[in-house]
């Protein structure tokens, strides 16, 4: 099965790791070990929320706001998209994670056609 | 069995027979695959409709279980074609080899305990674990579990519904837990079990006789985890445990309906086969070395039990008992027990101390036995206005009308004495 491993993360720590460049060795690693496994099926790094529009198409007026869908204090960061056998593996795989220590993963099954 | 029973309402003894037996073993070995609870249930009540209709004039088939399983399996079948997408096809094809081995061998799988993993799986809400594994496993319907659980049937429906939903979609797997996950994971499905059991077994008058039988559905799925996982002694604990409990069954009222505490209870009341099958469990489980919380309560219960000799609990053994318990769980319900405890072993002062060191803790605000606790250890060392107030509390928690008798009894007492 293929899971969407959803990265959500303080900005403010987020960007002092970013300027230290703490954050990038150990997501190096963890997609590195992905790769191996065989079990990476994309992922990439997100700019940070304020690089963000929403959308929203009410009638035939396109209504485009400043910012993230959720103007919450952890938001997505980054995703991984991975695929494996089960829910139980695909948690393992969260886990490991280096967003999953100073933020949260979420993680979601894909829809299946 | 509510599922199947009710499908089967009225019918031969065999038919019922199998339904209460194999509900949940065809349930879970029709879901493994598929992980598809409700659509597993829905063929397999179709089965049983079907039964009902052919058994009468075809006979009942040599093995009905396995009869009911290709019944079954062509309706789940039937269902994905109708569905249509290419997940189902795959999974179609998956049904279809397993349907070529089954013939070859009439033995079905037992995933039954593979079932009750993915049910107390972390990721499915812990209120639902107990409720799902009724469900699944004993086939109790959503009403019934509902009543038990004291929420609306709808919420309750409802609830189940997702619950299975999330199994399915995000790929729960029937599987049993890796060696590192072992214990934690265990830990909820006993947890689930023993949450069915005290819900039969609390308020024994009042509840309606499906809610007594729960107590014995609970017993049954304890065996069921004790026969799989003989080395897991945790799953012994949780089986002496209700063993225990369960002996005092008949002992707990008077003929009258009236409450007895456990200290007043008349030992030859008790069932003592269940009390001698519990001491060997316990001992058995002990052998494994490793202590966990339903050991350490199921010792607390044999304890209690030595009373079948004529002899009085060794309350230092019970307080010790207790300190680990405490320290294992944290639990303030932990450090009532080991108050009264001590006030039996030691002195009255000293349990009514022990009680006193946990009065602030919130968690004891609204849970009745704490307050009757205080309110018996203040009586005894002669603080009776302060014990009163504390039995008019205990008594406006208590939903039982047998225990609220009690404690307005002993409540009446006071005023006699000061």
């Amino acid at each position: 099965m293929k899971y969407m491993l959803m990265i959500y993360r303080d900005e403010a720590l987020f960007a002092a790791d970013a300027k230290s460049g703490a954050h990038s060795a150990p997501y190096i690693a963890y997609a590195e070990a992905l790769k191996k496994s065989g079990a990476l099926v994309g992922g990439d790094r997100l700019q940070v929320s304020e690089a963000a529009s929403t959308v929203r198409v009410a009638g035939n007026r396109t209504e485009v706001l400043d910012g993230p869908y959720a103007d919450t204090k952890e938001q997505l960061g980054g995703f991984y998209i991975i695929d494996v056998p089960d829910l139980d593996a695909a948690l393992e795989w969260a886990a490991k994670c280096p967003g999953a220590i100073n933020g949260a993963i979420e993680v979601r099954p894909m829809w299946v056609m | 069995m509510a599922g199947g029973g009710e499908v089967l309402g009225g019918v031969s003894g065999e038919a019922e027979r199998v339904a209460r037996q194999s509900y949940g073993r065809l349930v879970a070995f029709l879901a493994a695959r598929t992980r598809d609870l409700a659509g597993a249930e829905d063929a397999l009540s179709e089965a049983f409709a079907s039964a009902l209709s052919d058994w009468p004039h075809a006979g009942i088939p040599k093995n009905p279980e396995a009869w009911l399983l290709t019944v079954a399996r062509r309706r789940q079948l039937d269902a994905m074609r109708r569905g249509g997408t290419r997940a189902a096809a795959t999974e179609h094809l998956k049904l279809l080899s397993d349907e070529l081995s089954d013939q070859q061998q009439a033995d079905i799988p037992d995933e039954r305990l593979r079932l009750m993993f993915a049910c107390a799986h972390p990721a499915i809400d812990a209120r639902m674990r107990g409720p799902l594994i009724l469900q699944t496993i004993l086939g109790f319907d959503a009403a019934t579990i509902a009543s038990t659980f004291l929420v609306p049937p709808a919420t309750m429906g409802q609830r189940l519904v997702r619950a299975k939903t999330k199994i399915r979609d995000a790929g729960i797997a029937f599987r049993l837990p890796e060696r590192a996950d072992m214990s934690e994971r265990l830990d909820a499905v006993l947890e689930a079990i023993y949450a069915a059991f005290t819900e039969g077994w609390i308020d024994p008058a009042a509840a309606p006789s499906r809610r007594r039988g729960l107590a014995e559905e609970a017993i049954w799925l304890g065996r069921l985890v004790a026969v799989m996982l003989p080395d897991e002694p945790e799953a012994l604990g949780l089986l002496a445990l209700m063993l225990h409990l369960e002996a005092r069954r008949g002992a707990r009222r008077t003929e009258a309906g009236d409450y007895v505490a456990l200290a007043e209870q008349d030992p030859t009341a008790w069932d003592r086969t269940l009390i001698d099958e519990a001491e060997d469990i316990l001992l058995t489980a002990s052998h494994r070395g490793r202590i966990g919380r339903y050991q350490l309560e199921a010792a607390v219960q044999s304890a209690h039990a030595i009373r079948r000799f004529g002899r009085q609990p060794d309350w230092g053994i019970l307080e010790t008992l207790y300190d680990h318990l405490g320290a294992l769980t944290g639990s303030p319900v932990v450090a009532v027990n080991r108050a009264v405890v001590i006030a039996s072993g030691r002195s009255v002062e000293e349990g009514l101390a022990a009680l006193d060191a946990v009065n602030g803790d919130q968690r004891l605000a609204d849970y009745q036995p704490y307050w009757a606790a205080r309110a018996d250890l203040l009586s005894r060392c002669g603080r009776t206005q302060e014990a009163d107030a504390a039995y008019a509390r205990a008594i406006g928690l208590e939903t039982d009308p047998a225990i609220r008798r009690f404690l307005a009894g002993r409540r009446s007492g006071l005023a006699v004495t000061s």
